[in-house]
């Protein structure tokens, strides 16, 4: 969470927990990664939810600040992401709880790893 | 009618719920506009999948001093950008 | 230093660990992102094929690209005007197609140091530059850059006299920025290619500047 006092305690309602601008917070980490494969493809669905005109950068922005600050905390970028770009296309309807349900299990029935699931098709 | 650049302007001090992209450490803060951008679909009505309105979008310069009034090196500055609803003449 | 890669086992090629991806237990995120790929794919939303190109184009963006736009500005004056009137034309004369992303150039002098941050989420010159790294999007710096720049920058080994004003860009709503560092000394005689090889990543955030020669 911020280590910035005036952001610990009760949430100020009228300020957003992912407007951190100005907070105080330890230094910058300097560890980074490459992506892995599905972490990309997420983005590029995102990207190309947008040049179909399903949904804009700004829907995306708006799930992942109702996810509050929790997420933020728990989740990778990434695993935000994928969990906002759900929420916008049931939104949207592109397809249904119950399709994604059925399609889930299909996906996990596969195999035990990320390539055995999604070499599939 | 279009703010020029160099304009002074204030930023809104409103807080409402949703999403918007304007930071709540610039509302309340005056500055000056230091470019001219836009027309932009607004961000609070593409975020919950409405058509959206096409607003003037300015480059708001803040001397850090305006924002941070501790700030040790006073005529550093931040520019952000800022849709139009935001800003009122200062 | 936040630069300071931590050393790990498994390395990429550029030197950074990969995430646990291909061999390691199904996440549940995992699961979602193939399910929902195949759901678009079967409703007719895109095409496995568009996917493919997605993610090809974005493994083709890195920082040579914008080093490259940097070098070309330090060579040649008229571009470095084009560039600084309009980015994401300039940027698409040299090849480089950012759009839909609006670029705005910011240069360095010896009086001014720029540096970009998005306090709200994440928004990076993405489409010229690649994505961004981790520490781009991390609570510290988004939180602190707006505050206490030269502290921050001071973190990446940037520490920069007084008597240079410090341009914080905060990415709050349709443009993206590269900072045009400036010029090292002593690169007269060297030529394009040779000057985009001094333009790191970090300098064309800010918080860095151009490698001596």
């Amino acid at each position: 969470m911020s280590t910035d006092p005036s952001r610990q305690g009760p949430a100020d309602p009228a300020r957003r927990w992912h407007d951190m601008g100005g907070d105080l917070a330890g230094p910058v980490p300097g560890e980074e990664h490459d992506f892995a494969l599905w972490e990309k493809r997420v983005d590029a669905l995102v990207i190309l939810s947008g040049l179909k005109g399903v949904f804009t950068v700004d829907g995306l922005r708006r799930v992942l600040e109702d996810m509050g600050p929790e997420a933020f905390e728990t989740m990778t970028y990434y695993e935000r992401w994928v969990a906002a770009l759900n929420q916008n296309h049931l939104e949207r309807g592109t397809y249904t709880v119950a399709e994604l349900g059925a399609k889930m299990e299909e996906v996990r029935a596969r195999g035990a790893t990320y390539g055995e699931a999604a070499d599939a098709t | 009618m279009p703010l020029e650049p160099g304009a002074r302007v204030r930023v809104r001090s409103m807080t409402p719920p949703g999403h918007v992209r304007t930071p709540f450490y610039l509302r309340g803060k005056t500055g000056a506009v230091e470019r001219v951008l836009g027309p932009f679909g607004n961000p609070e009505q593409l975020a919950y999948g409405h058509a959206a309105e096409r607003l003037p979008l300015y480059r708001v310069r803040f001397r850090m001093d305006e924002v941070w009034p501790d700030a040790p090196n006073p005529a550093d500055t931040i520019d952000a950008e800022i849709y139009a609803h935001w800003l009122e003449p200062a | 230093m936040p630069h300071d890669h931590h050393h790990h086992d498994h390395l990429s090629p550029s030197g950074h660990p990969y995430r646990p991806d291909q061999d390691t237990g199904l996440s549940y995120w995992q699961v979602m992102e193939i399910a929902i790929r195949e759901l678009m794919i079967e409703k007719g939303v895109v095409t496995a094929a568009e996917v493919a190109a997605q993610v090809e184009a974005m493994d083709a963006r890195s920082p040579a690209q914008g080093a490259a736009v940097v070098a070309r500005a330090w060579t040649d004056p008229d571009f470095r005007a084009r560039l600084l009137e309009d980015g994401s034309a300039a940027c698409a004369e040299m090849g480089f197609d950012v759009k839909p992303m609006r670029l705005i150039a910011v240069e360095n002098d010896a009086a001014t140091h720029n540096v970009v941050v998005c306090t709200l989420c994440s928004c990076y010159p993405r489409n010229l530059l690649g994505l961004p790294p981790d520490w781009y999007k991390s609570r510290a710096y988004r939180s602190r850059t707006v505050r206490e720049p030269r502290t921050v920058l001071a973190e990446f080994g940037l520490n920069l006299p007084d008597d240079v004003t410090v341009r914080v860009h905060d990415s709050t709503a349709d443009m993206r920025y590269i900072v045009v560092p400036s010029r090292p000394a002593g690169t007269e005689g060297l030529d394009e290619a040779a000057l985009a090889a001094l333009v790191t990543r970090d300098s064309m955030i800010g918080v860095g500047v151009a490698r001596e020669p």
